[in-house]
């Protein structure tokens, strides 16, 4: 079978310590919660990490809570299942739940972390592949290699960002407490992700997420929906997160978010803002739609046709809106 | 019948549940060295030069051996013997093994396979049919064959074709492709070999001991009674370890050179490499028909991507045109197929053998005639269904034959006929056959193809039989038999099977050939000793052999064991051999070896769907399965193989594919390699016919492959049953069907499939004179 690289694995008391650890070993080392996406990786030699600093024992991680503003605070480690048996996420988060729901398979989501799913890695078929195919088929920008071998005209990575539960954090408005060697900083979730298949988040490397936290809901109804070639265990190849306030059968706020369409969740800020002081008229949804779906370019790189998956937009996020508007 | 037809615990089935069953991959033996091999990176390449020196100074490296090791030739097909455990002058896939280490864990076999350096000099791939066909930029892939890169072409004719298109009433011609795809075991392959006081033991992960046994006496030059293999207990084969591999013969070997046990599993990106799996087949079909839907004539053309070596594949070319005829009676038949060398892993048999293809085509195909002349598909299957006790135009003997029974069962099960038509909602129908067993063997011989011994011991029987437990059950089939003809439960017999060094030989588990073939020979072998026994019971008793009563432990008022010492007071040690050989089936032609099988099962489906026009996403609700199986020696086991059939055919159907970039495999993973999870698998309602056949052990017949066949096709057939689209090649995904909906949107023709067929130089066709038999009257 394929073997893991001999690694150190580092237990620290705290998140600023395990920050630290980070700092010190600057590229050596890596935080890992689940491990349900790094230890993957590690075997293909995605990553090549000396030193793996474990998180997802921090009690200061673990909570999981309603605050008295009437949010709710998610620690970093809670994991995937926790957040789909939570009754007060269920009930006014419910796109959040949803999207964790529909992560990976119920083995993966009992490991994996919500942390670990803000920041799991951009995906790419020619880059999530083992070392030897990787060398045979020729290493590219992301790892090993000089050129993208999906669009090798410009060099930069299109790596897919895959994470089911961020574009519904993003659309829900929710921040993230990270935390440094130096003290902690408190961001929107959208702030986190840049359009760099390589450096596809602005958080430094050393800093750990502690926390994810949903502003009070006031009206918010949510909804997520993916993509996927089966009904489970595959990641998003395509997912429409939409958040939406009505009142007296009028939007009066809303959020169209994509993932698995481009290295970062897709904001469509625009398209979102056509459905405001309208009712839910299935003709303005299907405009909107197509407003929000055209100026997605997926690539040759992910699960099934481009062209496809292209077209399956608009249908994402049409179905995404009517089930938020429900 | 007191344990034949009941649904008994398989043998086996408490130590798989509770993980005591000991796969391949669980033996090791004290001082066990690991291997890992080196495979090519380049799909097509000339090895200029290889320098192990940097691998051998790893630390902990035991052994590295190349090609140079390893020189002999080898392949499962005599006609086919084109590949080398380790190839040293040419690699032909990406995967390719060129070099093997032993060494102390795997880590450092891994390590030390990296350092060593291997210099190539890159040729231009061959990677499609098309390309195959055409003159090559660089060399052909092998020196035999040709031209271009075709392995092996056959032509054969049967009847007046031309006098068949003339009396037809309508003429349609159709083109498919099918798909390749892979096995998808859970367990990867693992073999482990010892080389103890001049005698070499290998346990192997695979289906046919046997052929590895011969190919290891070939490749090491050693003698047939210094070799023992054990098949170990399998997590899934498929059709996918019934090739020798090189990891067997590279672990013999280094077992051999440094006199310790050594070990190779494969890595589950291996497991595509090894592949064998289903060849991804072109077809061209034209069929006369006369108005009220009889066949005339039928002229069946394919073209078979091979990949890199020769495998089974002269034999899957040969099936492609072999069992058309055994679902419908076709008075002139000409079959013209060719398989062609390509620079991607190699094909070779999966399920169903090279018939899943052409039976893809041929019942769209009927679906397609009927609709031209405004005919139901079932009836106008139902007119040209072969009839039992006939002898195709092929010369394949029919014996017993259900389809009648399994037609009118799944229909009706079904509601097929007055189904609720809906745009989106669709339901499709197929039938197809498939052979009990091989009647040829793979390497032309007289002997028996299944050999059985029984050995009493005070009370204790145990079964020796070559048959090869790979989780379809056999062991459970054998344990049956003679528990029925003892008196026993299966759960008393002890089996010791699947070895080449103690048990007599049976030629592997491929062709569906176990329960009709080692059944025969154990229930040769367990009458002849319940004769023996009877006789002294009786004399026991003072009655007649033919009155003694046998069941629950006993022979008539005796108990087993007292009637076994009895019997060896008087004989002293006890065993009973017997033996199968199928009777000679052959047709007076070149080529019939392939087809052949001394009885044919069949099954029909139904599928039930939900295709969604906007998105093209397939929802499938539930699959009817009816299934000739002769008799069911154990119903819960045959039904656990059709439902498994189902569940691998669905797959094929809508999403399995081996699929290339160029001569790069894309997705050798698990999550990649996309097959149905358990939330997508339906409700399969399982029909089984028993029509007793006059040959099968109790009347049994096959129904490891079979239940697969139908199911790719009635899945088509729903897709256009819901949205009037074609979609002529599998998998069919979503993006497929959006395509062919906008084809018809455009008022182009409603369909997604190839084009054309190539044309290809197939040699003069040999023309086979018909058997002398009455045909249905057109
Ligand atoms: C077969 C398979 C299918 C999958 N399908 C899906 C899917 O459908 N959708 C999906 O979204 N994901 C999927 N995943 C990925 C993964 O399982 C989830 O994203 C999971 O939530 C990751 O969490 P984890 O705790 O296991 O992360 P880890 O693997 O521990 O970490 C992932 C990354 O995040 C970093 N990290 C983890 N926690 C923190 C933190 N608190 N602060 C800062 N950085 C952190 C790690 O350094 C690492 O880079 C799949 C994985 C597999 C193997
Ligand atoms: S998009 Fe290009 S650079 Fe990025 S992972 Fe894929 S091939 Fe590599």
């Amino acid at each position: 079978m394929l073997r893991l690289k001999p690694f150190r694995y580092l237990r620290p008391a705290g998140a600023e310590e395990a920050a630290a650890i980070v700092a010190e070993f600057d590229g050596e080392a890596m935080l890992v919660a689940g491990g349900t996406d790094l230890v993957p990786k590690l075997k293909r030699r995605q990553m090549e990490p000396s030193i793996l600093v474990g998180i997802s024992h921090l009690e200061e991680l673990r909570s999981l809570r309603s605050t008295p503003e009437g949010g709710m605070e998610i620690g970093a480690a809670i994991t995937l299942a926790e957040v789909t048996r939570n009754k007060d996420l269920e009930m006014h988060w419910p796109g959040y739940v949803q999207a964790a729901s529909l992560v990976s398979s119920p083995p993966l989501r009992n490991l994996g972390t919500i942390g670990g799913n803000l920041m799991v890695d951009t995906r790419c078929n020619y880059y999530d592949m083992t070392y030897e195919w990787r060398q045979a088929a020729g290493f590219c920008l992301k790892k090993d290699g000089d050129a993208c071998r999906v669009a090798p005209a410009r060099p930069h990575c299109w790596a897919v960002s895959s994470s089911d539960t961020a574009p519904v954090a993003i659309a829900l408005d929710a921040t993230a407490v990270l935390a440094g060697p130096e003290g902690r900083r408190e961001v929107p979730v959208e702030s986190l992700y840049q359009d760099d298949g390589i450096h596809y988040t602005t958080k430094q490397p050393y800093e750990v997420v502690t926390s994810l936290h949903f502003p009070p809901r006031a009206g918010w109804r949510s909804s997520y929906v993916k993509l996927r070639r089966r009904g489970s265990i595959d990641f998003p190849i395509g997912g429409a997160a939409v958040a939406l306030v009505i009142e007296g059968g009028r939007i009066i706020d809303s959020r169209i978010v994509l993932s698995g369409v481009a290295s970062h969740p897709v904001v469509a800020v625009e398209a979102a803002s056509y459905l405001v002081g309208h009712s839910l008229d299935p003709e303005l949804v299907a405009e909107v739609a197509d407003h929000a779906a055209k100026p997605v370019k997926p690539l040759d790189n992910a699960d099934l046709a481009y062209t496809w998956r292209k077209r399956m937009v608009k249908w994402l996020v049409t179905q995404a809106v009517l089930e938020a508007g429900k | 019948m007191r344990v034949v037809g009941k649904p008994l615990a398989k043998v086996d089935a408490r130590a798989k549940v509770t993980g005591s069953t000991l796969y391949a991959d669980d033996l090791i033996f004290s001082d066990t060295l690991f291997c890992k091999l080196l495979r090519s990176p380049h799909p097509y390449a000339r090895i200029k030069h290889m320098d192990l020196n940097a691998a051998k100074a790893v630390e902990g490296v035991v052994a590295v051996i190349t090609g140079n090791d390893l020189p002999v030739k080898y392949g499962i097909l005599p006609i086919s013997q084109d590949e080398h455990a380790l190839e040293s002058e040419k690699v032909r896939y990406v995967g390719d093994p060129v070099a093997a280490v032993a060494a102390f864990d795997e880590e450092t076999a891994a390590l030390a396979a990296e350092k060593i350096r291997v210099e190539y000099e890159v040729l231009d791939p061959v990677t499609s049919i098309e390309e195959a066909l055409s003159e090559p930029t660089d060399e052909p892939i092998h020196d035999y064959g040709g031209p271009a890169n075709i392995h092996k072409m056959a032509a054969l004719s049967f009847g007046d074709l031309e006098a068949g298109f003339a009396e037809a009433d309508h003429i349609r011609e159709d083109v498919f492709f099918y798909g390749g795809n892979t096995h998808l075991p859970m367990e990867q392959h693992s073999a482990i070999a010892t080389y103890v006081n001049g005698k070499l033991t290998l346990w192997s992960s695979t289906q046919t001991p046997h052929y590895v046994h011969r190919t290891i006496s070939k490749v090491l030059d050693l003698p047939m009674q210094a070799i023992r293999v054990v098949a170990t207990p399998h997590g899934g084969g498929f059709g996918g370890k019934t090739d020798p591999f090189s990891h067997e013969l590279a672990v013999c070997k280094l077992a051999m050179v440094t006199g310790k046990p050594v070990k190779c599993t494969l890595t589950r990106e291996e497991v595509f490499y090894a592949h064998r799996g289903r060849h991804p087949v072109l077809m061209w079909v034209r069929t006369g028909m006369k108005s009220n839907g009889r066949i005339t004539a039928m002229h069946f053309k394919t073209a078979l991507d091979g990949g890199a070596y020769g495998s089974y594949g002269v034999a899957t070319m040969f099936y492609t045109g072999a069992l058309q005829t055994t679902t419908y009676d076709i008075p002139a038949y000409r079959f013209e197929g060719a398989r062609v060398f390509t620079n991607k892993a190699p094909c070779g048999p999966k399920r169903g053998h090279g018939t899943p293809q052409p039976r893809f085509a041929l019942e769209l195909h009927l679906d397609k005639m009927a609709e031209d002349l405004g005919l139901d598909p079932v009836e106008v299957r139902r007119r040209n269904y072969v009839s039992p006790n006939t002898t195709t135009v092929n010369w394949l003997r029919i014996t017993s034959c259900g389809l009648e029974e399994i037609t009118d069962q799944v229909l009706q099960a079904s509601s097929y006929v007055n189904r609720q038509r809906a745009v989106g909602h669709g339901m499709g129908f197929a039938v197809a056959s498939y052979l009990c067993g091989a009647g040829l063997p793979i390497y032309w011989n007289k002997l028996p193809h299944s050999e059985c011994l029984i050995k009493l011991d005070r009370g204790g029987v145990t079964v020796y039989c070559g048959a090869t437990d790979i989780g379809q059950g056999s062991d459970t089939v054998i344990a049956t038999l003679v528990a029925e003809e003892l008196g026993l439960w299966p759960s008393d017999i002890r089996l010791v099977t699947g070895d080449t060094g103690f048990a007599p030989v049976d030629l592997g588990s491929y062709s569906s050939r176990v329960t009709f073939m080692a059944g025969n020979a154990a229930l040769d072998a367990a009458r002849k000793l319940r004769n023996l026994l009877a006789e002294v019971a009786a004399e026991s008793m003072g009655c007649l052999p033919g009155e003694i009563v046998t069941g629950d432990g006993k022979f008539g008022t005796l108990s087993f064991e007292e009637t076994t010492q009895l019997a060896q007071e008087r004989f002293g040690a006890i065993s009973t051999v017997g033996s199968y050989r199928p009777p000679d089936l052959a047709g007076p032609y070149k080529g019939s070896g392939v087809g052949p099988s001394p009885a044919y099962s069949y099954s029909a489906a139904v599928v039930d769907i939900d295709v969604d026009p906007e998105t093209g996403i397939i929802k499938v609700n539930k699959v009817w399965l009816a299934h000739d199986i002769g008799r069911s020696i154990n119903p819960v086991s045959v039904r656990g193989q059709v439902e498994g059939g189902v569940y691998m055919g669905l797959g094929e159907a809508l999403m399995e594919e081996q699929a290339y970039r160029k001569a790069m495999p894309k997705q050798p993973s698990m999550l990649d390699y996309k097959s149905l999870t358990s939330v997508d698998m339906p409700e399969v309602e399982t029909i089984l016919v028993e029509t007793d056949d006059p040959e099968g052990p109790y009347g049994a017949k096959e129904v490891g492959q079979g239940p697969l066949l139908p199911v790719v096709p009635a899945v088509v057939s729903a897709v256009h049953d819901a949205l009037g689209v074609w979609i002529d090649q599998v998998p069919v995904t979503p993006d497929k069907i959006m395509k062919a909906l906008d084809a018809k949107a455009k008022g182009q023709a409603p369909r997604f499939g190839p084009k054309s067929f190539p044309d290809i130089a197939y040699p003069q066709y040999v023309k086979v004179d018909t058997p002398h038999v009455a045909t249905q009257a057109i």
